[in-house]
């Protein structure tokens, strides 16, 4: 029994050694592999190094331009996301500038505001957000959105001094109800952490399920399929399988410690779980994506082509279906359940419970059974394997 | 033979081996056709509704009640959960059942009636950017209208109704969210995501179609021998005479059907948006040309090219702000048409910009439709010039395999 067991592993380890023969051949490999990976890492953190987007350029229309309209426009220009560095002297000059793409945003204040505000006949101020730059613009919206308010409060407050009211009451009266943030977890709301996280992980499971079903693929269409499985295989579809595997396994685990080291040690991404938890987790989502693409081409029984074009399309659709951009309880309920199936989705969920906010695991048990059943679904496939194995040619 | 005769023979072979090709024509045809419309499946929510949040209200007044009722009212957030305190709050934080929780504190209500700030915490998930948003949002919407009310007990001494409305806010505003009203995922992402689905599908396809050439044709990127073959400059716009029309009536389809189907938005005007898709698919064509050189056999073609997606959005910045990209990468984005085509689409579509607004874009466009077409020319000249040194009999295939396989195999 145990030498069969032996015999077993000895033939995965040459099969995995007659695969790492092949990338030697095949530099794309490599590149898919290795370079694509480590490069995008680096590219994505020094793409987003600034955190959160400031001086984002705003626009100003000041057609009252007194004393208060400037007190007001200085304190805008004091803000960190705002950069307030273009002036027009009409509406629709500022809005031109928008669809050129000049400003995010403008600010709009009207002829007389000051004037209106000392009679008391309430003016009124505006401000425009273009919507289409949709992270620009709401960031910007928060800004604008104080200034709008402080502007109007201003005026209460000159008011309550005339009345004699103590500086020390003035801030209950202008403000009795303050809300106090809590970010959990990401504090100083660093786009990077929120983004890089999951986009490089998106991408790496994107080239993992792409590889796989290249590789074993690239069996058919040389003809070593038969030679593969019974002469180097001694016939078992699982031992021809992983041994093909088996390198790809090693090469993506140590990008995924690659991306935790730079993320969490180098960029200092707060991570509450430690960094071996999360190196476990990348050896753990790199073998549920190698088992959905070997499902898929399990699927399409042999077919490289089928195969392929949906691991892309899967790979390149979890990073919409993850959540991490667009959350997944606001998306219809048939995605809801159809988002279990994406590996990057289950990623998601253990990493937002373990690394960005330190819960126990245990609340994490629904992606990770999820996960569990991703590895486990290509051993319904060995049958359709064999067939195709054994009977099966390339379908260009 | 004429130049001209020339380039209707590439033309014919490039069209017959295109549509001969199921692969290709998954890429070419199916996928701007499908995609989009799966893409707006899953947007097509537009707007995250009715967030959950846990309520832990430690003051149980009226005023507190108060901010709980409006918050619940809100469209962005929905109170789940009242808590004891905060740890059972956090252990539904922890299952995942609410993405926030709102604490409003013991003090709550003699604070205010002793004329104090007070302070509510909320404590949000950010995971997910849009859950921080919407439970944010309507807490301090509710907390600047409770203040003005607050405001008005405090410093009303006989006041007429105008005189409060005017105290209330002595300087009224308005917040105009310009060409996407509604803040819509969907009415954002999708203008940019068409012209990078075309982009794509076209490299993805003719890369596609280069390696079967070269696979069929030992390795070399030109048909040694077939009539319209020898000249570069016929081969290149031969090729952009096959794929461009198809790429045209995708970007219709694309314009037709989802813009306008999905009610997306549309400020289109139509000449402006000939003027800038022809160029754009142009470039796009004669792009996807210099990149397919780098194809040796079909599939090596998904493995490059699908992953490129994810950099190319952020590049162009749509997503991230284009002013907070590094120096160095605004440089390497210029090299991929996407970069314009997409910023030109999304002003055109939905700023509804005229040609003079989007002219730097579409400036850009020409530039690099000429730089591209000319380095497909020179690399289908180095082809020719070269084809003792690429033309191997069957090398795609031969490289692949180990030296003791071959005896196996025959």
């Amino acid at each position: 029994m145990l030498a069969v067991y032996k015999d077993r592993f000895l033939r995965v380890l040459r099969i995995a050694w007659r695969e790492m023969a092949a990338f030697k051949r095949r530099p794309l490999l490599i590149f898919c592999m290795l370079v694509a990976p480590l490069f995008g890492t680096v590219f994505f953190a020094s793409l987003m190094s600034e955190g959160l987007p400031s001086q984002l350029p705003t626009g100003l229309v000041d057609e009252d331009d007194t004393q208060t309209t400037r007190s007001i426009v200085r304190v805008l220009s004091a803000m960190k996301t705002t950069r307030l560095d273009h002036r027009y002297h009409t509406f629709s000059e500022a809005r031109e500038a928008m669809q050129r793409g000049d400003i995010y945003a403008f600010f709009y204040i009207p002829d007389g505001t000051t004037e209106k505000a000392l009679a008391s006949r309430q003016p009124s101020i505006s401000f425009y957000t273009n919507d289409s730059y949709y992270v620009a613009g709401a960031l910007l919206m928060k800004d604008l959105k104080v200034i709008s308010e402080m502007a109007g409060l201003a005026v209460t407050k000159a008011t309550l001094q005339a009345k004699g009211v103590p500086d020390s009451q003035i801030m209950g009266i202008l403000q009795p109800i303050v809300i106090e943030t809590h970010p959990l977890g990401n504090p100083y709301l660093n786009y990077g952490v929120l983004l890089n996280n999951l986009i490089m992980p998106g991408i790496v499971i994107l080239l993992i399920m792409l590889t796989t079903t290249y590789t074993i693929g690239l069996e058919w269409k040389i003809g070593t399929q038969h030679y593969l499985l019974n002469d180097l295989a001694g016939g078992s579809v699982p031992v021809a399988l992983s041994g093909k595997l088996l390198p790809q396994t090693v090469i993506y685990t140590f990008v995924f410690c690659f991306i935790d080291v730079y993320f969490y040690k180098f960029m200092n991404y707060p991570c509450q779980c430690g960094l071996l938890s999360m190196m476990l987790l990348g050896f753990f989502v790199v073998l549920a994506a190698q088992a959905l693409g070997l499902t898929l081409y399990g699927i399409f029984v042999g077919q490289m082509r089928m195969s392929m074009s949906s691991a892309a399309l899967l790979g390149v659709l979890s990073i919409s279906m993850a959540g991490f951009s667009y959350p997944v309880p606001a998306m219809t309920p048939l995605l809801q359940h159809l988002s279990w199936i994406f590996p990057l989705r289950n990623y998601f969920l253990i990493y937002a419970n373990q690394c960005l906010n330190g819960y126990p695991i245990v609340y994490a048990w629904k992606p990770v059974l999820a996960l569990l059943i991703i590895m486990a679904l290509p051993f319904l496939f060995i049958g359709r394997y064999r067939k195709a194995f054994n009977e099966k040619a390339y379908v260009p | 033979m004429s130049l001209f005769s020339d380039i209707v023979n590439v033309w014919w072979n490039e069209v017959k081996q295109m549509f001969s090709d199921l692969g290709v024509i998954i890429f070419i045809i199916g996928l701007p056709l499908g995609y989009p419309l799966l893409y707006y499946y899953v947007y097509s929510t537009e707007v995250a509704r009715d967030v959950p949040v846990a309520v832990v209200d430690e003051s149980m007044s009226a005023l507190s009640r108060d901010f709980i009722r409006r918050l619940d009212a809100s469209p962005e957030a929905a109170v789940v959960a009242k808590c004891a305190d905060m740890t059972e709050a956090q252990d539904l934080m922890a299952r995942g059942e609410v993405f926030g929780v709102i604490r409003v504190p013991r003090s709550f209500s003699k604070d205010l009636q002793q004329g104090r700030q007070t302070r509510i915490g909320a404590y949000t998930d950010v995971s997910s950017m849009i859950y921080y948003k919407s439970i944010l949002l309507p807490c301090s919407n509710i907390s600047l209208a409770m203040n003005k009310e607050i405001k008005i007990v405090d410093m009303a001494q006989q006041m007429t109704d105008r005189e409060v409305e005017i105290a209330k806010a002595p300087i009224d505003y308005q917040h105009v969210q310009l060409f996407n009203p509604q803040g819509g995922y969907a009415s954002f992402l999708m203008p940019p995501i068409l012209m990078l689905i075309l982009q794509q599908a076209m490299v993805l396809g003719v890369g596609m179609s280069m390696g079967r050439m070269r696979e069929r044709n030992g390795g070399l990127a030109l048909y040694a021998g077939m009539p319209g073959y020898d000249n570069p400059l016929a081969i290149v716009v031969g090729k952009v005479c096959a794929i461009f029309p198809v790429f045209l009536v995708m970007a219709i389809y694309m314009y037709l059907a989802v813009t306008c189907g999905f009610s997306l938005p549309n400020l289109t005007h139509y000449w402006t948006w000939i003027a800038f898709i022809v160029p754009y698919l142009l470039a796009c064509t004669c792009f996807s040309i210099v990149c397919s050189f780098l194809i040796y056999r079909r599939e090596d073609s998904l493995l490059l090219f699908v992953f490129m997606s994810v950099p190319l959005l952020f590049l162009s910045g749509v997503s991230w702000p284009s002013v907070s990209i590094p120096e160095v990468w605004k440089f390497v984005s210029w090299i991929f048409p996407s970069t314009f085509g997409l910023n030109a689409h999304i002003k055109i579509s939905s700023l509804g910009a005229d040609l003079a607004t989007v002219g730097y874009e579409i400036s850009c466009i020409w530039v690099q439709l000429a730089a591209y077409f000319a380095l497909a020319c020179i690399l289908q000249r180095f082809q020719k010039t070269h084809a003792d040194k690429f033309k191997k009999p069957s090398a795609a295939i031969e490289r692949l395999m180990p030296a003791e396989e071959k005896d196996v195999k025959r």
